[in-house]
């Protein structure tokens, strides 16, 4: 705390001695026992900073590419793990092959977990679901140039409820592909 | 909702099983603070609403008087009901009912003991204000009722924009003559809340004092902002921003001046800041050199060290002092806490019970720490005793994360779900005063962050 200790012990007795004068005489001037003024920025003196732009996590890829590369753009996952389930391993495979052969075609894994457990955890096995994802395209011959990988963890969910079906829908990677002219 | 939104939902409801005077003393104190509350200028955003779930078995009866002004016109603020709200808040304390003091001494008044003994109050507090030249001295005496003694007693020089400061002082000086430690009154809160849907939300990282009140937006954005983390000297804070298009970054911003600095923004994960007690580094999670592993660096962002290595997420660093952290590694398969030097070296483990325990938060004297718990009923709230490794459960919720310590170590703060949506809740660390904090907006509420000492 901010009373220093000398005076903390002191004025105690200071005020009881004034208290009992005050009695006798009427209130006297107690300047002696006073404290440290609050600091004027005892409230929160906060000057805000506002950040603008679009929404993220809406999966909006570039338009160009929505023909020709393979439509099914989320992997699924089970609970509290990266690995890929069998049932999406083709899809995966699809666009290991459609971006091996299309080199100038780039995509952006962004790895989401459901909102159990803590969120720096959540965001560490967010990055590792969109690595199983990449590692699954590289092994397709998909040069590691044309991907890249972001975890949101649980802060992106598309189904905010508590329950096992939003959690199942949260747990996913989105595979986005970005426009072939670099920003 | 009307702008009495604050006073009258949290009381609706009993506070307790047992004592009706205290379901008596709140219902009288939230009038007392709706007073306050109307007085207040400028606080029309959204407001944290604290409810108190469960009180303390042992709460300390104490009468606070209303304080006397001798000045012209209104005084400047409840100071008593500040007082009153605060120390009913900890738990640990019961103020009498407005309606059953027996008498209205104001400072300098001897006070009548045996009349004060008949109330039922072990301790009374009166005080006064008067105008001085730059404003205003306040003035209190803290008296025992049983010893018929003076315990403490102080004045104060405050403005109108430190009266409310003041009298978070005065609570402190009264809780810790009569327990012997200190309050955390005078203390402030950071915290993330969320509105809107998916494709339109909006976070804001906020600053409020500890009773909710006064809370200000330090940064508004369309992405998310996560952990919050207070420097010593309570102006600088860090945290984890995803403004950067779809890449994660460590900032360290002025809560005053709104200037900040862009530390880390690598390859990959940059997380979980946490300022050292010296203020001088912070410990961080990076992922840019392959894994996720636990970094220390300057605050400049020079130096930049890594402490931990091996292919498993190490996150979540905190720091007992200035050469040990507690962080969170799932080396063995799960999630757990462990323990290393700030120079690196061999890690030692502290967690064993259950496989899923995260996020420490460490009390100031390094005795315990407290966590989140993975067990059969969801995620709680757990701490140790760092000597002991003793074990205890402290929340009964099943989606509780992100605790904080308060700086007296007598409070943690955490998120919860309520009705829902994102709320924080407060514990005592013997889990016998539970507290509710929710945005009377609507609005979610998460990541809480208690401010240390700064004054």
């Amino acid at each position: 705390m901010n009373i220093p200790r000398h005076i903390r012990r002191s004025v105690p007795m200071l005020v009881l001695a004034s208290l009992t004068l005050a009695a006798c005489a009427g209130s006297g001037d107690r300047r002696g026992e006073a404290l440290e003024p609050p600091a004027e920025n005892a409230g929160p003196s906060v000057t805000p900073v506002t950040i603008d732009g679009p929404q993220e996590g809406l999966a909006l890829d570039n338009a160009a590419e929505t023909g020709r590369a393979p439509q099914d753009r989320v992997i699924y996952f089970d609970y509290d793990t990266s690995e890929l389930r069998a049932e999406f391993l083709d899809i995966v495979a699809q666009h290991g092959r459609f971006l091996a052969q299309s080199t100038d075609s780039r995509v952006r894994l962004e790895g989401h977990t459901d909102e159990r457990g803590t969120r720096e955890y959540n965001i560490a096995l967010g990055e590792r679901r969109a690595q199983s994802v990449a590692r699954m395209l590289q092994l397709q011959g998909v040069n590691p140039g044309q991907v890249r990988t972001v975890s949101y963890g649980e802060e992106l969910p598309v189904d905010e409820a508590h329950n096992n079906e939003a959690w199942a829908l949260n747990r996913r990677v989105n595979i986005i592909y970005e426009s072939t002219v670099p920003n | 909702m009307p702008a009495t939104v604050m006073i009258s939902p949290p009381f609706d409801r009993p506070l307790a099983p047992r004592g009706g005077w205290r379901v008596r003393a709140a219902v009288s104190l939230c009038a007392a603070l709706a007073l306050v509350m109307l007085w207040l200028p400028g606080t029309a955003r959204a407001v944290i609403e604290i409810e108190i779930t469960r009180g303390a078995d042992n709460a300390i009866p104490i009468a606070v008087v209303p304080f006397g002004w001798s000045g012209e016109g209104e005084a400047p603020g409840d100071i008593a009901a500040i007082v009153a709200a605060d120390l009913q808040r900890s738990g640990n304390f019961a103020p009498l009912n407005r309606e059953d003091l027996v008498s209205s001494p104001v400072s300098g008044d001897v006070p009548r003991y045996a009349d004060w003994r008949l109330t039922g109050a072990d301790f009374l507090l009166v005080g006064g204000t008067r105008p001085a030249d730059e404003g205003y001295v306040v003035e209190f005496q803290l008296f025992d009722v049983l010893q018929q003694s003076l315990m403490t007693g102080f004045s104060f020089q405050v403005t109108d924009q430190t009266v409310r400061s003041a009298a978070h002082q005065i609570a402190d000086e009264v809780y810790e003559a009569i327990l012997g430690i200190s309050g955390a009154f005078n203390t402030q809160i950071a915290f993330v809340s969320v509105a809107g849907q998916v494709g339109d939300r909006r976070y804001e990282l906020q600053l409020a004092d500890a009773d909710g009140l006064n809370s200000q937006t330090m940064l508004a954005s369309p992405y998310p902002i996560l952990s919050p983390a207070w420097g010593p000297n309570g102006v600088n804070i860090a945290y984890v921003s995803f403004e950067g298009r779809y890449n994660s970054a460590i900032y360290v911003q002025n809560r005053s001046q709104g200037s900040r600095e862009k530390i880390l923004s690598r390859e990959g994960i940059n997380g979980a800041p946490s300022f050292s007690p010296d203020g001088r580094r912070l410990a961080v999670a990076l992922s840019f050199e392959g894994s996720l592993d636990i970094y220390v660096l300057d605050v400049d962002g020079g130096n930049l060290r890594r402490i931990t290595d091996g292919s498993a997420i190490d996150t979540e660093p905190v720091w007992v002092d200035d050469t040990t952290l507690i962080y969170t590694s799932d080396r063995s398969g799960g999630p757990q806490l462990y323990e290393v030097d700030a120079a690196g070296g061999r890690a030692s483990r502290l967690t064993f019970e259950g496989n899923y325990n995260a996020d420490p938060t460490v009390s100031p004297d390094g005795s315990t720490v407290a966590f989140v718990h993975g067990s059969d009923t969801g995620f709680q709230i757990a701490a140790i005793d760092r000597s002991s490794g003793l074990f205890q459960t402290l929340t009964q919720g099943t989606l509780d994360e992100s605790p904080s310590f308060s700086p007296n170590g007598q409070m943690i703060l955490y998120a919860t779900e309520r009705d829902g949506r994102g709320a924080l809740g407060a514990v005592s660390l013997d889990g016998s005063v539970v507290q509710s904090l929710t945005l009377d907006d609507g609005s979610n509420v998460r990541e809480p962050a208690w401010s240390p000492y700064t004054r």
